[in-house]
């Protein structure tokens, strides 16, 4: 075994002089990397206490002429901020709801469904897990415990009734879950108006990017189809749409809706800044999935619609029912890569003036109080973006595994 | 065929179904165009705003921090020239430099060498998964604006000096005999056309591949060097930053918002590139390579006649969207306030008010700029293309 071990070390790290040289190149590189970061962002670091607490033991540090650790207590003092920005304090029960329902469904669906729906449900779950060793008070760590407890429970229950539970109850929720969750979050009927300018941090990140996904896609194969189309106007209108928006830097397009969307609307039309930047997200990310569904639709082989066409059905039918089922099948991964994409693009928001996680990080930054804490918040911050990103492109990878696309 | 087809009744010829949709087509959009310009009309008599650029050529009244010399008193038009000069001194460099860093991490990612893989894993798959205005944020707050002051600075071989200044570096200058070193430059151009276009027809005489390029670089080199020895006084010499008063004097400074902005986009794109020559190299198939060996060729010559071309085939393409990516990207500099074209356009609408007349150059710009380099990759994708058969 051990014998094994050291066959397998020689051969990996030492097989030639230079891959011996590089072996302890890369291992000083860590052990300074490592070490540094060991030193500031465990040893030195204070992890419980307010702000005082930081400023004290830096005033320490810097008498005893040593560097000082990182201030971790900023996050949990300002935790509520970054996942939910100014949202009122009194109506977090209805973040909280939205959560678990959306846990629940997730959760059923996956025992019902299985194949790749398990693996997302436990991924959530997991991170959720993970989530507990990130510096919260113990309630929120019980909140948190929560969400995983409503993936698993509900998937064992879903998984146990899977025959008992007709198809169209979960399509169903599915379906109405965003309603719910836009109804949960604004407000109105028996519960507060809460405005959007009260919508922040990663719970306005997921409100974009999840508006944006949903309202991208059906543009996009639109824009895809009228690329293809016979017709030479809308094949033009087409191309024009997809180059020039493919050719600008988004923050230009949220800034143009920012900025000049009320320009174009009449003067009793009003939308709010939200509104606006999911606009923008919409349109650009629209352009980029409309190509990456012509890429599926130019792989389609001929034969497909010349059979189709054949059978007689009409060129709608074979769009809808031929063309569009198996381009689309085939491009997923590439939406996917895109979903991510816009997902951390949601970071732009500030040209719109609002604050997501992002940027609620970078407004508790300019806080006197926690100045100087930058790398502890935008690491934190780019802990989470890099979780969900990390996650979705793992079950991407998996996706296109189960799909065999490449394969062929 | 024509007698069922003169029955077809209008509404169901194809023909006439074409026209009239796009017909119906250019009628909703023309209809849709038409409310929008209304509502422009509307709302721009109400609030008092005529739309026109001539306000390009009023003064700006506003300092811009670097780039080309600027004055308060020069205009909006030409304020907003330094902001593209300034976006593309960093697309340029940026593009160099995140090339080399996803060549480098590509590479390492398929070493032999287990630790260098996983260093290299790790650099990709962290920094494609977090948001690249966050990673600007971080290299400018909490990188470089907490490096020591300019008299504590950092000393790096070179040198290199680190501050919250920005980084120093030291600069080559042209002494009295750089113009006899350009003439010498001159003739070694020459002479390297001449020995490579003499090897290139010798090669074809004999029939068999051959290195005509190396021997021209060769003799261009050899003629350089020489020169530099031959010559009285070296032609280039090095201008070596010096701690002034308040800052480095001399040299070639950066300052801490382009120095901010150039490490997170050659970070970031590094990674995405580092990707694609991964997946350009994976893609040529270990039996090329097996058979040029057995056809003969040296190692050299397995590599630059039959691996390289072909990963360059597939390298090429998602490269010239990258490429694209750091230009587009380079807008984020409104992010750590660089002055590039986005920000100084900002700052114009800000002040003049011209928000519709300023988008619409800044969008100009981008797509000017990302036709451009997509025109030339192209090119080169064609000519890379042509290695193929």
């Amino acid at each position: 075994m051990l014998l094994r071990l050291l066959r397998r070390v020689r051969e990996n790290l030492f097989s030639t002089w230079y891959n011996t040289l590089l072996t302890v190149l890369a291992v000083w590189f860590l052990w300074v990397v490592l070490r540094g970061l060991f030193q500031w962002a465990v040893a030195d670091a204070v992890w419980s206490g307010g702000a005082d607490a930081c400023q004290q033991a830096r005033q320490l540090a810097q008498a005893e002429g040593r560097p000082w650790g990182a201030c971790w207590t900023v996050i949990p003092e300002n935790l509520k901020l970054l996942l939910t920005g100014t949202y009122p304090p009194g109506e977090l029960w209805r973040i909280w709801v939205c959560v678990y329902v959306s846990a629940c469904v997730v959760g059923v669906s996956a025992g019902v469904w299985r194949g790749l729906m398990r693996d997302v449900a436990i991924a959530l779950g997991a991170a959720a897990i993970l989530l507990l060793f990130l510096p919260f008070s113990w309630a929120e760590r019980l909140w948190i415990c929560g969400i995983a407890c409503a993936l698993w429970v509900p998937m064992g229950i879903g998984w146990l009734a899977r025959s008992r539970i007709p198809r169209g109850v979960l399509i169903g929720s599915w379906l109405a879950l965003p309603a719910l969750i836009i109804w949960l979050i604004g407000g109105g009927g028996p519960l507060l108006r809460v405005e959007s300018v009260h919508w922040g941090g990663l719970m306005l990140t997921f409100l974009v990017a999840f508006v944006g996904i949903v309202a991208s896609f059906p543009l996009g194969v639109l824009l895809a189809l009228g690329r293809q189309s016979t017709l030479p106007i809308v094949r033009w209108f087409s191309i024009l749409y997809i180059e020039i928006v493919r050719g600008v830097p988004l923050i230009t397009l949220i800034f143009m809706a920012s900025l000049m969307l009320p320009l174009f609307l009449p003067g009793n039309i009003r939308i709010d800044q939200a509104l606006r930047a999911m606009t923008a997200f919409t349109l650009f990310t629209a352009a980029y999935i409309a190509e990456n569904v012509r890429g599926g639709l130019q792989a389609i082989p001929r034969g497909q619609i010349e059979a189709a066409q054949a059978l007689g059905l009409s060129s709608w039918l074979t769009t809808f029912f031929i063309v569009l089922p198996q381009a689309l099948r085939a491009v997923i991964p590439a939406n996917v890569g895109q979903f991510i994409s816009l997902f951390k693009d949601t970071s732009l928001v500030f040209v719109a003036a609002l604050l997501d996680l992002f940027n609620m990080g970078r407004s508790i930054l300019a806080n006197p109080t926690w100045l100087g804490s930058d790398r502890e918040v935008l690491l934190f911050i780019a802990f989470v973006y890099w979780l969900f990103t990390y996650t979705m492109a793992y079950l991407s990878r998996r996706l296109e595994r189960i799909l065999g696309v490449g394969e062929r | 065929m024509s007698t069922a087809s003169a029955r077809i009744p209008f509404w169901r010829d194809v023909r006439v179904l074409r026209v009239s949709a796009q017909l119906l087509f250019v009628l909703v959009i023309v209809l849709i165009a038409n409310w929008f310009y209304t509502n422009l009309q509307i709302n721009l008599e109400r609030t008092g705003i005529r739309f026109g650029f001539d306000f390009l050529w009023t003064t700006a009244g506003f300092d811009i921090s670097e780039g080309i010399p600027f004055e308060p008193t020069d205009s909006y038009g030409y304020a907003f020239w330094v902001g593209v000069v300034n976006t593309l001194r960093v697309i340029g460099i940026g593009i160099v430099l995140a090339t080399l860093v996803g060549l480098v991490a590509g590479i390492a990612r398929l070493s032999s060498n287990w630790l260098v893989r996983q260093i290299a894993a790790v650099y990709i798959e962290t920094i494609r998964n977090t948001p690249l205005v966050v990673q600007l944020f971080f290299w400018y707050t909490a990188v470089l604006l907490k490096l020591p002051r300019v008299d504590e600075s950092i000393e790096l071989p070179g040198p290199i000096y680190l501050s919250q200044r920005g980084l120093a570096l030291p600069r080559p200058y042209a002494t009295e005999s750089f113009p006899w070193w350009g003439v010498v430059l001159a003739v070694g151009l020459l002479a390297a056309l001449a020995v490579y276009i003499g090897r290139r027809i010798s090669l074809a005489r004999a029939q068999r591949p051959g290195f005509p390029a190396l021997w021209a670089g060769g003799v261009f080199v050899l003629c350089a060097v020489g020169g530099w020895l031959v010559l009285p006084q070296a032609p280039l010499a090095w201008e070596i930053p010096t701690l002034g008063r308040f800052n480095f004097e001399g040299g070639w400074q950066l300052s801490p918002e382009f120095a901010a902005l150039l490490a997170g986009l050659v970070v970031y794109t590094g990674a995405f590139i580092a990707e694609i020559v991964r997946g350009g190299i994976l893609a040529v198939p270990k039996g090329q390579t097996e058979a040029a060996r057995a056809l003969g060729l040296r190692p050299l010559q397995v590599l630059r006649l039959v691996v390289i071309p072909q990963a360059l085939r597939v390298i090429v393409p998602p490269l010239t969207s990258q490429y694209l990516n750091l230009a587009k990207n380079s807008s984020l500099a409104v992010a750590v306030g660089y002055p590039d074209l986005f920000n100084v356009a900002n700052t114009i609408i800000n002040q003049s008010g011209r928000a519709i007349e300023m988008v619409f150059l800044i969008m100009a710009t981008y797509l000017t700029m990302s036709l451009l380099t997509s025109a030339f990759m192209n090119w080169y994708n064609r000519r890379v293309k042509l290695v193929e058969r």
